[in-house]
């Protein structure tokens, strides 16, 4: 068993409104100093034997279709 | 014609939907997530509500249903398949139509009646309005915010594909004040307002939705 971590991030120029409302709240439980706040979401996948690479590539197509929508969204697959 | 409205688990206007085929003349036929055949409808309509209570993103499981794999090939086929609110953030993650929905810019859920200007006629869902005539129906979205690329958007302007746009307010922070789009052919459209609530004196803002679900026989198929 391994486990693999598919992190999915709004593209840049997609506006966040959730970490919009986060960033609003830091100043209101006084932290100063964070400038910006984008909310992404952590996936973690149990995989059988080995990360090969055949299984990575099947990882990226399910990070590409089902995880994100590529027309909002990046993905990046980590292996730890 | 016998239109088809699909239930999901979680869908919540689908009744309303039926209704609102029935009222335009048509028989309305229940189709269910599971199924594997669209059951010779003459054409699809995917409801609001909150399907897989909007999990990962909203439409993004729905839209690999059984019945949505039918739906997506029978589409690009001609097939005619409206989608209101989550069926329209369906079509956008089954890549029917260009863009996405995201959470509202306002963070909040809006509720309203809507006034909104129907811009494209070139669909069977809308050739019975005519070009700039302004409706009323209501509004109900979390994440109607229509967002895509500049390109996209331009290109959707250019080839008329904008199927209405908010007048008065822009409730959600769409893009270009965008309530709907079609598809290329225009056969697939995708609408975040609700006209299926405003089909019948006395329930909701008028009759203004019906237009929708008369769907012009002429242009099926």
């Amino acid at each position: 068993m391994a486990r693999v971590v598919v992190d999915v991030m709004l593209k840049p120029e997609i506006l966040d409104p959730q970490g919009k409302a986060v960033h609003g709240a830091l100043p209101r439980l006084g932290f100063e100093g964070v400038t910006d706040v984008r909310q992404g979401k952590r996936f973690e996948l149990e995989v059988e034997g080995e990360v090969t690479d055949e299984r990575l590539a099947q990882l990226r197509e399910i990070a590409g279709t089902l995880l994100s929508n590529p027309v909002i969204e990046d993905f990046e697959v980590h292996v730890p | 014609m016998r239109i088809g409205v699909v239930t999901f688990p979680g869908s919540l206007d689908d009744v309303d939907a039926q209704r609102a085929v029935r009222v335009a003349g048509h028989e309305a036929v229940t189709l269910w997530h599971r199924d594997h055949d669209l059951a010779k409808v003459d054409a699809v309509v995917l409801p609001g509500g909150f399907s897989y209570g909007d999990y990962l993103r909203c439409g993004a499981i729905s839209r690999f249903s059984p019945l949505m794999t039918e739906i997506v090939s029978a589409a690009e086929g001609g097939l005619p398949v409206l989608g209101i609110c989550n069926g329209f953030q369906i079509l956008c993650e089954s890549h029917l139509l260009p863009g996405a929905l995201i959470r509202n810019d306002r963070r909040r859920f809006v509720c309203r009646d809507q006034r909104l200007r129907v811009e494209s006629t070139a669909s069977p869902w809308t050739a019975s309005y005519t070009e700039g005539q302004e409706i009323v129906v209501p509004l109900k979205n979390g994440e109607g915010c229509y967002v895509a690329s500049e390109e996209t958007l331009d290109e959707l302007e250019a080839e008329g594909r904008v199927v209405a746009r908010y007048l008065d307010v822009n409730p959600n922070g769409s893009m270009r004040d965008i309530a709907g789009v079609r598809n290329a052919r225009g056969n697939v459209v995708g609408l975040m307002p609700h006209p299926e609530h405003a089909v019948e004196d006395g329930f909701g803002p008028g009759t203004d939705g019906l237009g929708f679900f008369t769907l012009v026989e002429a242009l099926v198929g």
